[in-house]
């Protein structure tokens, strides 16, 4: 078997040497990055399962719970996390562009974006916990506006705790991942040959925000649709 | 030593899924005798004699590739269809079957007969007559097993699931829960005892001290005032039960059901899951935590009798429908 | 008496063994071939442990009385020994040691696509582990492995939330390895190493990997909502307020049923690689062996009805189930027809790894077809729930996957470790594995069929005749898992040299030194003749 040594074509600083060349990193990097938005979407996807199952077996129990939803935050948490995929996505534009001050300017305001959601997440949590739409704590339920749908209402609203508390763990973990990756950026370890960290956050970041887009009908809307016939 | 190799067979379908088992084997036997054979005799029909031998590669052949792929596939569709047409029959209760009701609860299984009679782990029935077994939980998942009948369902709680044999062979044969329920799972185990007729007849008459389920069932309406609205009102202030049993049932919210045992279960222990037409929600109380699957299923029965009362020439229909259709505890919409 | 250790460095070539020592030179390894080792040492300890289970439970199951121990502790062993086998033993098995080792070395590469992804997922594995053991040290968990409620969400009152924690965490390592894998395959081929040169091991462990991949974390979920459940006292599973407890069983079977193939997929691939390398000829339907891999991997994730038969599901849905159960039957025939066309006009030689490889086609035939029975309607309803159910996993899986592991640890100790073990005391233990194995098991197909349920403390006492025969050959068993235990370990000191190919078999990996250089060759290998090409003349390159 004849041999050939593959030379790489450049030797970045960041080439990890199990690797022939920076691309083949790159492709590994985000094709395995994709792998793991995949097993995400398993994991959701069990709930959205569960919550298709059980919202089949009670309709009307679960379209009462929408009064119980506040849709102008869940609207305007969409929005947020809608813009914060636009900040996302100008950062990776930014990274490889080599535009340093655009990069950590677009990384601040997708943080800043992300726990702005967080924190109107935090204060409709509180608003439920007042209005004793709290399933999971014992005794912190009270249904009385629509007493016969007062069972599989808290089906619902375990699944709204449940989904979004998950969420809110993954936009936690975004966040985490930007803070590393705008400290990254300060120390100037992007440019236009490597900007892989970047990338592959903003791919985390962008399916974290659509898990949002899904969550925000299925969860606030149930029972605001019109019938179109 | 004298040990069973064969469960005794003592019902109308274990004849028939002893002969695919046996069928299974065979074919299981062969195929299996097949492969350790070939392998057998290749590996010393081809064993290496010469340290550097090297056989000339084959690579494959798509001839046999779909021979061997399609071939065992046709065989697995007979032991499919085969056991498709067991699983069915076993689906469908005969139209005359009697009823039993058995509850079963950490660690025991608690049967109830229409004439009354209330058994602990024990199970009476005649043979050969179909017998049609409805079976609740009070607590975790169980499963009633009775291995000399072939017959064996889950009993899952928040519903009801129904079952049925035709015992062929009088004797004493085990009933084992079959699905792990805590501690003393292996302890939660009886006896059904089939009799020929004339037995079975002395055992009934030896009836039910306390009357049949439906007597129960109409003291437990009495006792608990159920019979104040639901027979007596004339405000208007709830449905009159006469004749509702197996009817289909209109709801306010425009959906319509039919008043089956779940049905009728749901609305006792969850009474505003389903507000019929013209009715208001928040009237009727829950009896959530006041009654026990065992009186759940004799007011049951005494509700079903309502039905057949004043209504002439109406039959006994198998409660629900089909027997082995499960029923939701949301109302039989499934 | 000097020791392999003992010998002057300058004698031995570098090897990824004596490349550094220490235990932060293990404990901080990037290199798959150390991480596979690390994972050989803790899979073995969870085996025994799994083990010790089974052996309190075939004692406790010599008399039809409860009389060795209570019913809770009872129910704690069986619970104990399938959390532990299940998800710490047979999951990980073959893709963490044996696919850790290999996977690189097989396609030319000089590690995983993510070394440290690799470690981490080492660390995940031990943490898992560690909860599990908490849960065992601090009086265990008696739901079953399979965790069904309500009885794991509200009755029990053992450490599910520690023992689910546990799980969930050891299925993280699984989902990473997987992710590992995928990405490797996809990115680190050699040049020429073409999808249809790859070794039938590298398909073996890809298709694996998009199991664990796609179905861990149907489970994990899962898992999560039965301890939020537990924890908060309500959830979606109570039927109280209109939850489903069969909706628990949909989810976790969803996982647990591709989770089968997960375990038995890598060990195909191992007798792929041994049958040809001890037939000495190209495998017999090369692309029917790898596509069918994929074949059970797609369409295992649509049959996990059948552990539901008799739960009340309509039989529309049966029959689907039903159906489909005896399709995902097929592409498994296809590959051990393949394997038996494969020895037709070889040249057989019968090491230990060959021996394994004998007993894996005759046992997995066994089990797979067992598997059939309980996937018949009407057949079904008498069987779910008895010990046919237990002798049927334990074929697949012991008479199966063990079976393949043991082969393929056989079959790359030396190249693993540098030293050939002695084959005499392999095939010895082999034979008594398999003649352990059989009388073990086979009773409780009779048994099942009598109807003595499983999870049963005691038992009607028709059933004690088959479950002494049952329990003795356990203990054959055990033996013949503690021998290889003993030699393996031995060899290591004691073993002679391997050298690079001691079985003169096909294959990159044994184009390299035993034990391998760090980065697995000293040069990038370039690939120019299909998989297992023994005939002389297919060794001639092409073009």
């Amino acid at each position: 078997m004849a041999d050939t040594h593959v030379a790489p074509a450049e030797h970045s600083p960041h080439l990890r040497h199990h690797f022939d060349d920076m691309a083949q990193q790159f492709d590994s990097a985000t094709l395995g990055m994709w792998v793991f938005l995949l097993t995400e979407i398993m994991f959701f996807g069990g709930m959205f399962g569960a919550y298709t199952v059980y919202r089949s077996m009670y309709p009307e129990a679960f379209a009462s719970t929408s009064q119980f939803m506040n849709p102008k935050y869940g609207a305007f948490n969409t929005a947020v996390l809608i813009v914060s995929s636009l900040s996302m996505a100008l950062a990776v534009r930014a990274a490889r562009l080599g535009q340093q001050k655009m990069l950590q300017l677009m990384l601040i305001v997708t943080m800043i974006f992300g726990l702005a959601f967080l924190g109107v997440k935090g204060f409709e949590y509180h608003e439920h916990w007042v209005d004793m739409k709290v399933p999971l704590i014992g005794g912190h339920w009270d249904y009385s506006e629509a007493p016969q749908f007062a069972r599989p209402a808290q089906i619902l609203f375990c699944f709204y705790f449940f989904m979004t508390g998950f969420h809110a763990l993954h936009m936690l973990v975004g966040v985490g991942l930007m803070t590393t990756i705008f400290m990254m950026a300060r120390k100037g370890t992007f440019n236009e040959h490597y900007f892989t960290p970047v990338e592959i956050s903003g791919l985390y970041w962008h399916f974290v925000d659509i898990v949002w887009i899904f969550l925000f009908p299925l969860l606030y809307l149930i029972g605001r649709t019109k019938a179109l016939i | 030593m004298d040990f069973p190799l064969w469960p005794e067979a003592a019902s109308t379908v274990a004849g028939d899924v002893d002969n695919l088992y046996i069928y299974l084997v065979l074919v299981s036997a062969v195929m299996t005798l097949l492969i350790f054979l070939a392998v057998f005799v290749f590996a010393i029909k081809y064993r290496r004699r010469k340290a550097d031998e090297v056989p000339a590669p084959i690579h494959g052949s798509l001839k046999l590739e779909i021979t061997w792929s399609i071939i065992p596939f046709l065989v697995m569709l007979t032991f499919f269809w085969w056991g498709a047409k067991i699983f069915f029959l076993n689906a469908t209760p005969p139209p005359d079957s009697m009823d039993v009701y058995a509850v079963g609860k950490q660690w025991m299984w608690k049967i109830q007969y229409p004439g009354g009679q209330r058994e602990i782990n024990e199970l009476h029935v005649p043979v050969g007559r179909p017998v049609k077994v409805t079976v609740a939980s009070e607590d975790v998942i169980h499963s009633f097993f009775i291995p000399a009948f072939r017959i064996k369902h889950d009993v899952v709680p928040g519903r009801y699931d129904t079952m049925w044999f035709t015992a062929t062979k009088p004797g004493r044969y085990h009933i084992f829960c079959a699905e792990y329920c805590g501690t003393e799972h292996s302890g939660m185990v009886g006896w059904v005892t089939v009799m020929n007729p004339a037995d079975y007849e002395n055992w009934v008459s030896s009836g039910g001290i306390s009357g049949s389920m439906a007597q129960q069932g109409e003291r437990m309406f009495e006792q608990l005032g159920c019979s104040t609205c639901h027979l007596l009102d004339r405000q208007g202030r709830c449905p009159n039960l006469r004749g509702v049993y197996g009817s289909r049932v209109q709801l306010a919210d425009g959906r319509t059901v039919v008043a089956d045992d779940a049905y009728v279960r749901e609305s006792i222990l969850n009474p505003n899951a389903k507000i019929v037409q013209g009715y208001k929600p928040d009237v009727m109380p829950s009896f959530q935590g006041q009654v026990t699957e065992e009186q759940v299923l004799q007011l049951i029965v005494y509700v079903k009798s309502l039905a057949i009362t004043g209504t002439p020439g109406a039959t006994a229909a198998a409660p629900g429908g089909a027997g082995r259709r499960t029923t939701q505890p949301n109302g039989g919409n499934q | 008496m000097s020791t392999a250790l003992e010998q002057p460095k300058a004698q031995e070539k570098p090897n990824y063994l004596n490349a550094e020592y220490g235990w932060k030179s293990w404990l901080f390894t990037t290199d798959h071939k150390r991480i596979a080792v690390l994972y050989i040492i803790s899979i073995s300890v969870m085996f025994m442990l799994g083990g010790i289970f089974a052996m309190l439970i075939r004692l406790e199951l010599l008399t039809p009385q409860g009389d060795l121990v209570n019913s809770d502790t009872y129910n704690k062993f069986f619970t104990m020994h399938g959390v532990v086998m299940v998800f710490f033993f047979l999951v990980p098995s073959i893709p963490a040691t044996l696919g850790n080792f290999l996977v690189p070395m097989m396609i030319g590469a000089k590690d995983l696509a993510f070394p440290r992804i690799n470690l981490l997922s080492w660390y995940i594995y031990i943490v898992g582990a560690l909860f599990a053991l908490a849960a065992i040290v601090m009086g265990g968990v008696d739901t079953g492995w399979t965790f069904y409620t309500p009885f794991s969400t509200t009755y029990s009152n053992t450490f599910v939330i520690t023992a689910a924690v546990g799980v969930f965490i050891a299925g993280f390592s699984s989902i990473l390895t997987g992710l590992n894998f995928i990405v490797t395959v996809h990115k680190m081929r050699a040049p020429g190493m073409t999808w249809g040169r790859l070794p039938l091991f590298v398909w073996a462990n890809y298709a694996t990997a998009l199991i664990q991949v796609l179905g861990t974390p149907v489970v994990a979920i899962t898992l999560a909502l039965v301890g939020l459940e537990r924890a908060f006292h309500i959830g979606i599973f109570d039927p109280a307020i209109g939850g489903d407890p069969i909706l628990f069983q949909h989810m976790f079977w969803f996982y647990s049923h591709p989770a089968v193939y997960i375990m038995i997929l890598p060990g195909m691939g191992v007798i792929s690689e041994v049958v040809t390398c001890f037939s000495r000829k190209g495998v017999f339907g090369y692309p029917f062996i790898a596509g069918s891999s994929l074949g059970i991997a797609i369409i295992g994730f649509l049959v996990w009805g059948h552990h539901m038969f008799v739960t009340g599901m309509s039989t529309y849905a049966g029959l689907y189930f039903s159906l489909l159960t005896m399709l995902v039957a097929v592409p498994s025939a296809i590959k051990v027809f393949n394997w038996t066309a494969t020895m037709f006009r070889g040249s057989i030689s019968y090491e230990t790894p060959m021996l394994y490889a004998f007993g894996f086609i005759g046992l997995f035939t066994i089990g797979g077809l067992t598997g059939l029975f309980l996937g018949t309607l009407g057949v079904d309803v008498h069987l779910t729930d008895t010990y046919f159910v237990v002798a049927h996993f334990h074929y697949v899986m012991v008479g199966g996957m063990v079976l393949a592991y043991l082969g393929g640890l056989h079959f790359w100790w030396p190249k693993i470790t540098g030293k050939l073990y002695p084959d005499g005391w392999g095939k010895f233990s082999a034979l008594l594995v398999f003649a352990g194995f059989n009388l073990t098991f086979f009773p409780q197909f009779i048994t099942g069929y009598l109807g003595q349920p499983r999870r049963y403390h005691a038992y009607a006492p028709e059933f004690q005749v088959l479950n002494v025969m049952s329990t003795a050959g356990a203990s054959v068993l055990g033996l013949g898992f503690l021998i290889p235990a003993i030699y393996l370990l031995m060899s290591l000191k004691s073993g002679k040299q391997a050298g690079d190919n001691p079985w003169g078999a096909k294959g990159l990996e044994w184009e390299t030194a035993s034990p391998p250089p760090t980065f697995n060759f000293d040069e990038t290998p370039v690939v120019t003749e299909e998989a297992y090409a023994y005939a002389k003349h297919e060794e001639e390159p092409v073009g």
